[in-house]
């Protein structure tokens, strides 16, 4: 990381980001109005822009923006959330119990090429297409990192540590709480963080298929409508967020991360 | 009975054999120093006392019961520390009681005379990796005696520390065992600590390890009130000397073997 801001300083690299923006934009400007694709295929980023405006507070498919945004986001926080409160545990515990570990990872490695969207034919037939069909498949999407860096973290915890908290009398629980949660944590965050990630795209992918609200029915119905600006719209909104949501926990993982190599994560 | 016994204790990891009928018995508050080559199992043999490594032959009692998990009975000081770097110093002391279930205040009242104790006053809230490699060592001694163990294992504690360090651990370690008497296995590559701390000093050989030989220090310790001396006054007197050599030409000897 050093050596790249040193070559280039980091004032140059945001205005390479920033022209690229531009470049971009101003490719599908022309194009747009190059007259080469038709306005109704391709609308110009002004109009996109502008539908955008006009969904946050006129309705289309039932609700406005906001309130499929909303309610997208809740059903994407139940189901990471859920995830991340069974996965980490999990992971932990079958670093810990190794018959755990030989109980649960034939499964799960097998259950783990299962892409998130083929469980959507299962998902809706146990669940339906209320929240526990898309809920199964966000879950589905998001538990494997969590589950996978815990784990990882677990077995990389050093051995000494937990043997000495043994001889201090610590029990299984105290062993996982105390030694293997926070000797993984750096491992935890970065799981959690590429958990995020894959249960937004999961969940767009579900609201495609199972539901009749929020940001993925929005672009379903936009496409029905051969309304390209709503379904380009949809795209922005689930590419802004998901980017945000991939900041916010890159930020927590560095701030994380650092506290961990400064205090000595291990002698 | 003894606090500890080996009985015919063998270890083997695979086929090869690290140790070979070992049997000795650790009267209670004694001192046992345990020298010898490197690789001989002197570590081995400890982790069969913590409950952290099972004999493939014989057993080993702790109080006359098998040892078959580790426990808060027994100690461990590790030459690493193994202190929990998320956790202050007051927290790593304290650990061992949480996990007994000690009551809070009660809890806090041990804590804080160890901390006294081990001159540790003023860096409580500190974190493991803030400290010295001494005052660490210190936290992982205070960690060890404040949960009241029968038996306190100790596999070369002062073996990452510097010398001045080391010597000033060393009779910090002879005010301890005098104040507070517990039955202890001290592993050492330095045979003047051996002597200097030790009851008794078991020099070890290897292939496969075994006991060579088992030599009494605690009558001479007790007839020149040693524990009343500083480590370089003992270090002086002749009888120190002599043992010394003593131990140094056995150790020398399972060395040569190789
Ligand atoms: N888990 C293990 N698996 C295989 N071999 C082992 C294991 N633990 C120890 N050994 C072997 O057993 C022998 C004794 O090891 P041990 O660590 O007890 O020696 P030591 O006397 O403590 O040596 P040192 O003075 O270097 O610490 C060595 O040859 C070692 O390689
Ligand atoms: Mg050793």
């Amino acid at each position: 990381m050093s050596t790249l801001d040193e070559i280039m300083p980091i004032s140059v690299r945001v205005w390479w980001t920033v022209a690229g923006f531009l470049a971009l934009l101003g490719l599908w400007l022309g194009v747009s109005h190059s007259g080469l694709i038709e306005a109704r295929m391709l609308p110009g980023p002004e109009t996109v822009a502008s539908t955008i405006l006009r969904l946050m507070h006129e309705s289309f498919a039932g609700s406005t923006l906001q309130e499929h945004l909303v309610s997208s986001l809740g059903r994407y926080l139940l189901g990471f959330g859920l995830a991340v409160l069974i996965g980490i545990p999990l992971g932990l515990m079958m670093g810990w119990f190794e018959w755990l570990d030989d109980l649960v990872t034939p499964f799960f490695e097998m259950l783990r090429f299962i892409a998130p969207i083929s469980w959507v034919p299962f998902a809706v037939l146990w669940f339906g297409t209320g929240i526990g069909g898309p809920l199964l498949i966000i879950f589905s999407g998001a538990f494997p990192p969590c589950l996978i860096n815990a784990y990882r973290g677990a077995k990389m915890v050093d051995k000494r540590l937990i043997e000495a908290v043994r001889t201090l009398g610590a029990s299984n629980y105290r062993v996982i709480k105390d030694v293997l949660l926070p000797g993984s944590l750096p491992s935890i965050v970065t799981g959690v963080r590429l958990s995020a990630g894959i249960g937004w795209q999961s969940l767009i992918g579900a609201e495609l298929i199972v539901v009749s609200s929020g940001i993925g029915y929005l672009m379903v119905q936009g496409q029905a409508n051969f309304a390209t600006d709503i379904v380009m719209a949809g795209m922005i909104t689930i590419g802004c967020i998901g980017l945000l949501i991939d900041f916010s926990l890159r930020v927590i993982e560095q701030s994380i991360s650092r506290k961990w190599s400064q205090g000595g994560g291990s002698q | 009975m003894s606090a500890i016994e080996f009985h015919n204790v063998g270890r083997k990891f695979g086929a090869y054999e690290a140790i070979a009928d070992v049997s000795l018995a650790v009267r209670d508050k004694e001192f046992i120093a345990i020298v010898g080559p490197s690789g001989c199992g002197k570590t081995t043999l400890m982790r069969m006392v913590a409950g952290l490594e099972f004999p493939t032959e014989g057993r080993v009692t702790v109080n006359g019961r098998v040892v078959r998990a580790p426990g808060p009975d027994r100690a461990v000081v590790f030459q690493q520390f193994a202190l929990l770097p998320w956790r202050t110093v007051r927290e790593n002391i304290g650990f061992g009681l949480t996990c007994t279930g000690t009551a809070a205040s009660e809890k806090r009242k041990l804590v804080d005379h160890y901390i006294k104790m081990m001159h540790l006053d003023g860096h409580a809230d500190s974190y493991p990796h803030q400290l010295s490699g001494g005052m660490q060592q210190r936290v992982a001694l205070a960690r060890s005696y404040v949960i009241d163990p029968d038996v306190l294992l100790m596999d070369e504690p002062f073996g990452a520390l510097d010398a001045q360090t080391r010597t000033v651990m060393q009779e910090e370690l002879v005010r301890l065992a005098r104040d507070n008497p517990r039955t202890v296995l001290f592993i050492t590559h330095s045979v003047e600590e051996a002597v200097y701390l030790a009851d008794r000093i078991v020099v070890m050989g290897k292939k496969p390890g075994c006991i060579r030989e088992i030599i009494d220090v605690s009558d001479v310790r007790t007839s020149e009130a040693w524990q009343e001396l500083g480590i370089d006054e003992v270090m002086d007197l002749p009888s120190f000397v002599h043992l010394r050599t003593r131990v140094w030409r056995l150790l020398r000897s399972q060395m040569d073997d190789e």
